[in-house]
Protein backbone atom coordinates (compact mmCIF):
# COMPACT_ATOMS: atom_id res chain seq x y z
CA UNK A 1 0.00 0.00 0.00
CA UNK A 2 1.27 3.57 -0.98
CA UNK A 3 0.87 6.19 1.93
CA UNK A 4 -1.09 9.09 1.41
CA UNK A 5 0.35 12.73 1.45
CA UNK A 6 -1.83 14.86 3.79
CA UNK A 7 -1.39 18.89 4.57
CA UNK A 8 -4.07 20.13 6.87
CA UNK A 9 -4.79 22.07 10.48
CA UNK A 10 -4.05 21.06 13.77
CA UNK A 11 -5.17 23.55 16.62
CA UNK A 12 -4.50 26.25 14.01
CA UNK A 13 -0.77 24.91 12.95
CA UNK A 14 -0.04 23.87 9.71
CA UNK A 15 0.42 20.37 9.52
CA UNK A 16 1.89 17.61 6.86
CA UNK A 17 1.52 13.55 7.24
CA UNK A 18 1.71 10.59 5.62
CA UNK A 19 -1.17 7.87 6.85
CA UNK A 20 -2.13 4.65 4.79
CA UNK A 21 -5.76 4.62 3.20
CA UNK A 22 -7.17 2.56 5.70
CA UNK A 23 -5.58 4.77 8.86
CA UNK A 24 -8.36 6.27 10.67
CA UNK A 25 -7.82 10.10 12.14
CA UNK A 26 -7.40 8.77 15.73
CA UNK A 27 -4.67 6.66 14.70
CA UNK A 28 -2.71 9.41 13.23
CA UNK A 29 -2.85 11.81 15.96
CA UNK A 30 -1.82 9.26 18.21
CA UNK A 31 0.27 7.22 16.85
CA UNK A 32 1.84 9.63 13.99
CA UNK A 33 1.90 12.85 16.21
CA UNK A 34 2.49 11.62 19.05
CA UNK A 35 -0.93 13.87 20.42
CA UNK A 36 -2.12 11.16 22.65
CA UNK A 37 -4.78 13.75 24.17
CA UNK A 38 -7.76 12.41 21.89
CA UNK A 39 -8.50 8.30 23.70
CA UNK A 40 -9.63 5.58 21.99
CA UNK A 41 -12.35 3.80 23.90
CA UNK A 42 -14.32 1.61 21.73
CA UNK A 43 -13.26 2.48 18.18
CA UNK A 44 -16.72 2.43 16.36
CA UNK A 45 -17.89 5.93 17.20
CA UNK A 46 -20.11 4.76 20.18
CA UNK A 47 -17.95 6.01 23.02
CA UNK A 48 -16.86 9.48 22.32
CA UNK A 49 -13.42 9.41 23.80
CA UNK A 50 -12.05 10.10 20.24
CA UNK A 51 -13.98 13.63 19.52
CA UNK A 52 -12.21 16.71 17.79
CA UNK A 53 -13.60 18.92 15.58
CA UNK A 54 -13.38 18.62 11.94
CA UNK A 55 -13.98 21.66 9.78
CA UNK A 56 -15.77 23.07 13.18
CA UNK A 57 -18.07 19.78 13.53
CA UNK A 58 -17.87 17.63 16.18
CA UNK A 59 -16.96 13.89 15.31
CA UNK A 60 -15.44 10.99 16.35
CA UNK A 61 -11.99 10.26 15.30
CA UNK A 62 -11.85 7.07 14.90
CA UNK A 63 -14.65 6.82 12.26
CA UNK A 64 -12.77 9.20 10.09
CA UNK A 65 -9.54 8.50 7.64
CA UNK A 66 -6.41 10.38 7.84
CA UNK A 67 -6.61 10.84 4.46
CA UNK A 68 -10.14 12.79 5.01
CA UNK A 69 -8.58 15.58 7.06
CA UNK A 70 -6.50 16.45 3.77
CA UNK A 71 -7.21 20.43 3.45
CA UNK A 72 -9.21 20.46 6.56
CA UNK A 73 -9.07 21.68 10.40
CA UNK A 74 -9.34 19.49 13.16
CA UNK A 75 -9.68 20.60 16.67
CA UNK A 76 -8.16 18.24 19.24
CA UNK A 77 -8.07 18.91 22.94
CA UNK A 78 -4.41 19.59 22.57
CA UNK A 79 -6.19 22.91 21.94
CA UNK A 80 -8.76 23.31 24.42
CA UNK A 81 -6.15 25.13 27.15
CA UNK A 82 -3.69 28.15 25.67
CA UNK A 83 -0.46 27.51 26.74
CA UNK A 84 -0.55 27.41 30.67
CA UNK A 85 -4.01 28.83 30.60
CA UNK A 86 -6.70 25.89 31.42
CA UNK A 87 -10.46 26.37 29.69
CA UNK A 88 -13.05 27.97 32.06
CA UNK A 89 -14.50 24.12 31.22
CA UNK A 90 -11.03 22.49 32.26
CA UNK A 91 -11.07 24.64 35.46
CA UNK A 92 -15.08 24.08 36.20
CA UNK A 93 -14.26 19.88 35.68
CA UNK A 94 -11.82 20.20 38.28
CA UNK A 95 -14.00 22.30 40.53
CA UNK A 96 -16.91 19.60 40.42
CA UNK A 97 -14.84 16.86 40.19
CA UNK A 98 -16.11 15.80 36.93
CA UNK A 99 -13.61 12.91 36.25
CA UNK A 100 -12.33 10.07 38.19
CA UNK A 101 -10.03 7.98 35.82
CA UNK A 102 -9.83 10.77 33.17
CA UNK A 103 -10.20 9.04 29.75
CA UNK A 104 -13.83 10.26 28.72
CA UNK A 105 -12.82 13.34 29.89
CA UNK A 106 -10.46 14.45 26.51
CA UNK A 107 -13.46 13.72 24.73
CA UNK A 108 -16.07 15.90 26.91
CA UNK A 109 -13.95 18.73 27.07
CA UNK A 110 -13.84 18.72 22.99
CA UNK A 111 -17.96 17.64 22.98
CA UNK A 112 -18.74 20.58 25.48
CA UNK A 113 -16.56 23.06 24.59
CA UNK A 114 -18.42 22.62 20.78
CA UNK A 115 -21.70 23.13 22.22
CA UNK A 116 -20.84 26.62 23.82
CA UNK A 117 -19.90 27.46 20.79
CA UNK A 118 -23.18 26.90 19.54
CA UNK A 119 -24.78 27.87 22.69
CA UNK A 120 -24.23 29.80 25.54
CA UNK A 121 -27.26 29.47 27.31
CA UNK A 122 -28.02 25.68 27.10
CA UNK A 123 -30.48 24.08 29.30
CA UNK A 124 -29.49 20.76 31.68
CA UNK A 125 -31.80 18.80 29.00
CA UNK A 126 -29.93 20.21 25.68
CA UNK A 127 -26.67 19.09 27.91
CA UNK A 128 -27.54 16.02 28.21
CA UNK A 129 -28.24 15.13 24.92
CA UNK A 130 -25.32 17.00 23.22
CA UNK A 131 -23.12 15.08 25.29
CA UNK A 132 -25.34 11.89 25.31
CA UNK A 133 -22.35 10.18 22.38
CA UNK A 134 -19.72 10.56 25.43
CA UNK A 135 -19.40 7.76 27.73
CA UNK A 136 -18.25 7.63 31.46
CA UNK A 137 -18.15 4.94 33.47
CA UNK A 138 -16.85 6.32 36.49
CA UNK A 139 -18.95 9.47 37.53
CA UNK A 140 -22.38 8.99 36.65
CA UNK A 141 -22.85 11.90 34.30
CA UNK A 142 -24.16 14.82 37.55
CA UNK A 143 -20.94 16.27 37.80
CA UNK A 144 -19.96 16.46 34.28
CA UNK A 145 -23.12 17.96 33.52
CA UNK A 146 -23.00 20.39 36.26
CA UNK A 147 -19.57 21.65 35.31
CA UNK A 148 -20.76 22.16 31.77
CA UNK A 149 -23.78 24.54 33.35
CA UNK A 150 -22.02 26.14 35.48
CA UNK A 151 -18.84 26.87 32.99
CA UNK A 152 -21.66 28.14 30.49
CA UNK A 153 -22.93 30.31 33.68
CA UNK A 154 -19.75 31.49 34.23
CA UNK A 155 -18.64 32.49 30.93
CA UNK A 156 -22.13 34.24 30.09
CA UNK A 157 -21.16 36.60 32.71
CA UNK A 158 -17.90 37.38 31.94
CA UNK B 1 -7.19 -0.78 -0.27
CA UNK B 2 -6.91 2.13 -2.29
CA UNK B 3 -8.51 5.69 -1.16
CA UNK B 4 -9.54 8.38 -4.00
CA UNK B 5 -11.12 11.63 -3.40
CA UNK B 6 -12.61 12.20 -7.41
CA UNK B 7 -13.62 15.90 -7.80
CA UNK B 8 -16.11 15.16 -10.61
CA UNK B 9 -19.12 12.30 -10.17
CA UNK B 10 -17.96 10.89 -13.74
CA UNK B 11 -14.38 10.44 -11.78
CA UNK B 12 -16.17 8.65 -9.21
CA UNK B 13 -18.29 6.63 -11.27
CA UNK B 14 -15.54 5.48 -13.41
CA UNK B 15 -13.57 4.66 -10.63
CA UNK B 16 -16.59 2.26 -9.03
CA UNK B 17 -17.20 0.91 -12.46
CA UNK B 18 -13.36 0.53 -13.32
CA UNK B 19 -12.40 -1.33 -9.91
CA UNK B 20 -12.76 -5.45 -10.44
CA UNK B 21 -12.80 -5.90 -6.56
CA UNK B 22 -15.09 -4.61 -3.95
CA UNK B 23 -15.65 -0.72 -4.05
CA UNK B 24 -17.25 1.06 -1.63
CA UNK B 25 -18.75 4.78 -1.77
CA UNK B 26 -17.94 6.87 1.63
CA UNK B 27 -19.61 10.29 2.52
CA UNK B 28 -20.09 10.29 6.35
CA UNK B 29 -18.33 6.63 7.12
CA UNK B 30 -20.02 5.62 10.48
CA UNK B 31 -21.28 2.94 9.07
CA UNK B 32 -18.43 1.73 6.38
CA UNK B 33 -15.00 2.30 9.57
CA UNK B 34 -16.84 0.62 11.42
CA UNK B 35 -17.21 -2.41 9.27
CA UNK B 36 -13.82 -2.00 7.95
CA UNK B 37 -12.62 -2.27 11.64
CA UNK B 38 -14.55 -5.20 12.03
CA UNK B 39 -13.59 -6.55 8.92
CA UNK B 40 -17.00 -7.27 7.88
CA UNK B 41 -16.03 -5.85 4.68
CA UNK B 42 -12.26 -5.82 2.75
CA UNK B 43 -12.61 -2.96 0.26
CA UNK B 44 -10.02 -2.89 -2.36
CA UNK B 45 -11.00 0.61 -3.32
CA UNK B 46 -12.58 3.38 -1.38
CA UNK B 47 -14.20 6.81 -3.27
CA UNK B 48 -14.77 9.56 -0.81
CA UNK B 49 -17.28 11.67 -2.60
CA UNK B 50 -17.20 14.39 -0.30
CA UNK B 51 -14.74 16.35 -2.84
CA UNK B 52 -17.42 16.44 -5.62
CA UNK B 53 -19.26 19.62 -6.37
CA UNK B 54 -22.66 19.95 -4.85
CA UNK B 55 -22.20 16.60 -3.01
CA UNK B 56 -22.95 18.65 0.13
CA UNK B 57 -25.23 20.79 -0.97
CA UNK B 58 -29.03 21.26 -0.17
CA UNK B 59 -30.58 23.10 -3.50
CA UNK B 60 -34.20 24.51 -3.46
CA UNK B 61 -35.92 22.51 -6.72
CA UNK B 62 -39.35 22.60 -8.05
CA UNK B 63 -40.85 23.51 -4.68
CA UNK B 64 -38.50 20.86 -2.78
CA UNK B 65 -35.50 20.26 -1.92
CA UNK B 66 -32.44 18.29 -3.30
CA UNK B 67 -30.56 16.90 -0.85
CA UNK B 68 -26.76 15.52 -1.42
CA UNK B 69 -25.13 12.46 -0.73
CA UNK B 70 -22.66 13.60 1.69
CA UNK B 71 -24.81 16.41 3.63
CA UNK B 72 -24.43 15.11 7.18
CA UNK B 73 -27.35 15.10 9.65
CA UNK B 74 -26.48 17.97 11.22
CA UNK B 75 -26.35 20.18 8.41
CA UNK B 76 -29.85 19.10 7.80
CA UNK B 77 -31.43 19.55 10.99
CA UNK B 78 -29.74 23.51 10.71
CA UNK B 79 -31.55 23.77 7.12
CA UNK B 80 -34.65 26.07 8.12
CA UNK B 81 -36.20 25.32 4.54
CA UNK B 82 -36.23 21.33 4.74
CA UNK B 83 -36.97 21.48 8.36
CA UNK B 84 -39.93 23.56 7.77
CA UNK B 85 -41.09 21.58 4.48
CA UNK B 86 -40.79 18.12 5.97
CA UNK B 87 -39.72 18.19 9.71
CA UNK B 88 -40.62 13.92 9.96
CA UNK B 89 -38.09 13.40 7.41
CA UNK B 90 -35.49 15.89 9.74
CA UNK B 91 -36.27 14.43 13.17
CA UNK B 92 -36.08 11.05 11.72
CA UNK B 93 -32.68 11.70 10.25
CA UNK B 94 -31.23 13.63 13.16
CA UNK B 95 -32.01 10.42 15.69
CA UNK B 96 -29.55 8.52 14.15
CA UNK B 97 -26.66 7.99 16.65
CA UNK B 98 -25.09 10.62 18.99
CA UNK B 99 -24.11 14.68 17.76
CA UNK B 100 -20.94 13.39 16.46
CA UNK B 101 -22.25 10.81 14.40
CA UNK B 102 -24.76 13.23 13.50
CA UNK B 103 -21.59 15.80 12.24
CA UNK B 104 -21.05 13.09 9.89
CA UNK B 105 -23.17 10.54 9.46
CA UNK B 106 -25.66 11.15 6.11
CA UNK B 107 -29.60 10.13 5.01
CA UNK B 108 -27.91 8.82 1.98
CA UNK B 109 -25.48 6.36 3.84
CA UNK B 110 -28.36 5.53 6.06
CA UNK B 111 -30.48 4.20 3.03
CA UNK B 112 -27.86 2.95 0.99
CA UNK B 113 -26.68 0.68 4.38
CA UNK B 114 -29.74 -0.90 3.66
CA UNK B 115 -30.79 -1.61 7.37
CA UNK B 116 -34.49 -2.85 8.26
CA UNK B 117 -34.16 -0.37 11.09
CA UNK B 118 -32.65 2.55 9.49
CA UNK B 119 -34.36 5.97 11.22
CA UNK B 120 -34.34 8.21 8.14
CA UNK B 121 -36.32 5.38 5.58
CA UNK B 122 -39.50 5.09 6.62
CA UNK B 123 -40.04 9.06 6.70
CA UNK B 124 -38.16 9.34 3.37
CA UNK B 125 -40.84 6.34 2.34
CA UNK B 126 -43.34 8.26 3.74
CA UNK B 127 -42.43 11.74 2.01
CA UNK B 128 -42.54 10.18 -1.54
CA UNK B 129 -38.43 10.82 -1.75
CA UNK B 130 -36.79 10.17 -4.94
CA UNK B 131 -33.30 8.96 -5.04
CA UNK B 132 -31.21 10.12 -8.12
CA UNK B 133 -28.70 7.79 -9.20
CA UNK B 134 -25.44 8.08 -11.43
CA UNK B 135 -24.08 5.43 -12.89
CA UNK B 136 -21.64 3.92 -16.22
CA UNK B 137 -24.94 4.21 -17.85
CA UNK B 138 -25.99 7.09 -17.24
CA UNK B 139 -28.59 8.61 -14.55
CA UNK B 140 -31.87 7.01 -13.36
CA UNK B 141 -34.42 7.89 -10.87
CA UNK B 142 -36.08 5.30 -8.44
CA UNK B 143 -38.59 5.78 -5.53
CA UNK B 144 -36.88 5.69 -2.30
CA UNK B 145 -38.96 2.61 -1.31
CA UNK B 146 -37.48 0.37 -4.21
CA UNK B 147 -33.91 0.82 -2.82
CA UNK B 148 -33.82 -1.48 -0.03
CA UNK B 149 -33.88 -5.08 -1.22
CA UNK B 150 -32.78 -6.81 2.19
CA UNK B 151 -31.13 -6.86 4.80
CA UNK B 152 -27.87 -4.87 3.72
CA UNK B 153 -28.77 -5.05 0.39
CA UNK B 154 -29.54 -2.50 -1.90
CA UNK B 155 -30.85 -1.26 -5.41
CA UNK B 156 -27.25 -0.31 -6.80
CA UNK B 157 -25.76 -1.91 -9.67
CA UNK B 158 -22.04 -2.60 -10.31
CA UNK B 159 -20.46 0.88 -10.56
CA UNK B 160 -23.52 3.47 -9.31
CA UNK B 161 -23.34 6.17 -6.96
CA UNK B 162 -26.31 7.83 -5.33
CA UNK B 163 -25.91 11.40 -5.80
CA UNK B 164 -29.01 13.12 -4.30
CA UNK B 165 -32.48 12.39 -2.53
CA UNK B 166 -35.13 14.51 -3.90
CA UNK B 167 -37.70 15.81 -1.43
CA UNK B 168 -41.04 16.97 -3.17
CA UNK B 169 -42.68 20.21 -3.05
CA UNK B 170 -46.17 20.13 -1.21
CA UNK B 171 -49.43 21.03 -1.35
CA UNK B 172 -51.16 23.19 1.61
CA UNK B 173 -52.16 21.93 4.35
CA UNK B 174 -49.52 18.62 4.51
CA UNK B 175 -47.67 17.94 7.35
CA UNK B 176 -45.29 14.59 8.08
CA UNK B 177 -44.08 13.00 11.21
CA UNK B 178 -41.42 10.21 12.36
CA UNK B 179 -41.63 8.10 16.08
CA UNK B 180 -39.65 5.08 16.62
CA UNK B 181 -39.82 2.84 19.91
CA UNK B 182 -36.40 2.32 21.84
CA UNK B 183 -36.10 1.30 25.33
CA UNK B 184 -33.63 3.92 26.28
CA UNK B 185 -33.86 7.73 25.52
CA UNK B 186 -31.39 8.08 22.78
CA UNK B 187 -28.42 6.49 20.97
CA UNK B 188 -30.17 2.74 20.13
CA UNK B 189 -31.62 1.61 16.90
CA UNK B 190 -35.36 1.29 16.13
CA UNK B 191 -37.30 -1.63 17.59
CA UNK B 192 -40.40 -0.58 15.46
CA UNK B 193 -40.60 2.87 13.66
CA UNK B 194 -43.54 4.60 11.61
CA UNK B 195 -43.58 7.69 9.43
CA UNK B 196 -46.91 8.92 8.42
CA UNK B 197 -47.00 12.02 5.37
CA UNK B 198 -50.70 13.71 4.58
CA UNK B 199 -52.37 16.40 3.31
CA UNK B 200 -55.92 17.51 4.03
CA UNK B 201 -58.51 19.70 2.07
CA UNK B 202 -59.92 22.81 4.16
CA UNK B 203 -62.46 21.02 5.90
CA UNK B 204 -59.64 18.68 7.72
CA UNK B 205 -60.35 15.46 5.44
CA UNK B 206 -57.16 13.59 4.73
CA UNK B 207 -56.99 13.63 0.38
CA UNK B 208 -53.55 11.87 0.50
CA UNK B 209 -51.41 9.64 2.61
CA UNK B 210 -48.03 7.76 2.85
CA UNK B 211 -47.40 5.65 5.67
CA UNK B 212 -43.92 3.88 5.93
CA UNK B 213 -42.86 1.30 8.30
CA UNK B 214 -39.10 0.27 9.79
CA UNK B 215 -38.02 -2.64 11.75
CA UNK B 216 -40.90 -5.04 11.04
CA UNK B 217 -39.94 -6.75 8.02
CA UNK B 218 -36.95 -7.65 6.32
CA UNK B 219 -36.74 -3.73 4.77
CA UNK B 220 -38.63 -0.71 5.23
CA UNK B 221 -42.29 -1.06 3.88
CA UNK B 222 -44.37 1.55 2.08
CA UNK B 223 -47.84 0.37 3.75
CA UNK B 224 -50.99 1.96 0.93
CA UNK B 225 -53.27 -0.37 2.85
CA UNK B 226 -52.57 1.79 5.94
CA UNK B 227 -52.38 4.66 4.07
CA UNK B 228 -55.88 4.10 2.44
CA UNK B 229 -57.46 3.22 5.90
CA UNK B 230 -57.23 7.26 6.62
CA UNK B 231 -57.65 9.16 2.82
CA UNK B 232 -61.25 10.16 3.16
CA UNK B 233 -61.33 10.31 7.08
CA UNK B 234 -60.53 13.27 9.67
CA UNK B 235 -58.32 10.51 11.36
CA UNK B 236 -61.42 9.77 13.87
CA UNK B 237 -61.31 6.92 16.35
CA UNK B 238 -62.30 4.55 13.88
CA UNK B 239 -59.99 5.85 10.86
CA UNK B 240 -57.02 5.68 13.38
CA UNK B 241 -58.40 2.10 14.61
CA UNK B 242 -58.19 0.49 10.46
CA UNK B 243 -54.67 2.40 10.29
CA UNK B 244 -53.38 0.59 13.28
CA UNK B 245 -54.87 -2.33 12.07
CA UNK B 246 -53.54 -2.24 8.60
CA UNK B 247 -50.24 -1.64 9.69
CA UNK B 248 -50.02 -3.85 12.17
CA UNK B 249 -51.13 -6.29 9.39
CA UNK B 250 -48.44 -5.32 6.96
CA UNK B 251 -45.69 -6.37 9.52
CA UNK B 252 -43.31 -9.89 9.10
CA UNK B 253 -40.61 -8.80 12.14
CA UNK B 254 -37.95 -10.70 13.50
CA UNK B 255 -38.12 -12.54 16.74
CA UNK B 256 -35.02 -11.02 18.87
CA UNK B 257 -33.73 -9.47 22.39
CA UNK B 258 -34.92 -5.83 21.19
CA UNK B 259 -38.57 -7.27 20.69
CA UNK B 260 -40.45 -10.07 19.92
CA UNK B 261 -42.95 -10.86 17.16
CA UNK B 262 -45.83 -9.68 18.46
CA UNK B 263 -44.75 -7.24 20.64
CA UNK B 264 -43.46 -5.72 17.26
CA UNK B 265 -46.55 -5.93 15.58
CA UNK B 266 -48.72 -4.56 18.22
CA UNK B 267 -46.25 -1.10 18.42
CA UNK B 268 -46.40 -0.26 14.71
CA UNK B 269 -50.04 -0.11 14.59
CA UNK B 270 -49.18 2.01 18.23
CA UNK B 271 -46.95 4.18 16.55
CA UNK B 272 -48.52 4.26 12.70
CA UNK B 273 -51.56 5.93 14.95
CA UNK B 274 -49.63 8.58 16.65
CA UNK B 275 -47.08 9.52 14.25
CA UNK B 276 -50.50 10.06 11.73
CA UNK B 277 -51.69 12.29 14.82
CA UNK B 278 -48.86 13.83 15.09
CA UNK B 279 -48.89 14.55 11.20
CA UNK B 280 -52.71 15.82 11.27
CA UNK B 281 -51.63 18.17 13.47
CA UNK B 282 -48.94 20.14 11.54
CA UNK B 283 -50.94 19.88 8.42
CA UNK B 284 -53.49 22.42 10.70
CA UNK B 285 -55.69 19.84 11.16
CA UNK B 286 -57.91 19.58 14.35
CA UNK B 287 -60.73 17.91 15.65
Amino acid sequence: MSQIHVSTKINGDATEYLCEPDETLLDVLRDRLGMTGTKEGCGTGDCGACSVTLDGRLVCSCLVLGAEAEGCEVGTIEGVAEGEALHPLQTKFLEHAALQCGVCTPGFLVAAKSLLERNSDPSEEEVRYWLAGNLCRCTGYDKIIRAVLDTAKEMRSA
Amino acid sequence: MRYEAPRTLDQAVELMSAESGLARVLAGGTDLLVQLRSERIEPDLIVDIKRIDGMSAITAERGGFRIGAAVSGAVLGEHEGVTALWPGVVEAANLIGSTQVQGRATMVGNLCNASPAADAVPALIAAAAQVAIAGPNGRREIPVESMVLSPGKNALEKGEIVESLYLPARPERSGDAYLRFIPRTEMDIAVVSAGVSLTLDEGGRITAARVGLGAVAPRPLLVEAAASAIVGTNLDEAALDALAAAASAACDPIDDKRGTIEYRVDVAGVLAKRAANIAYARAGGSR
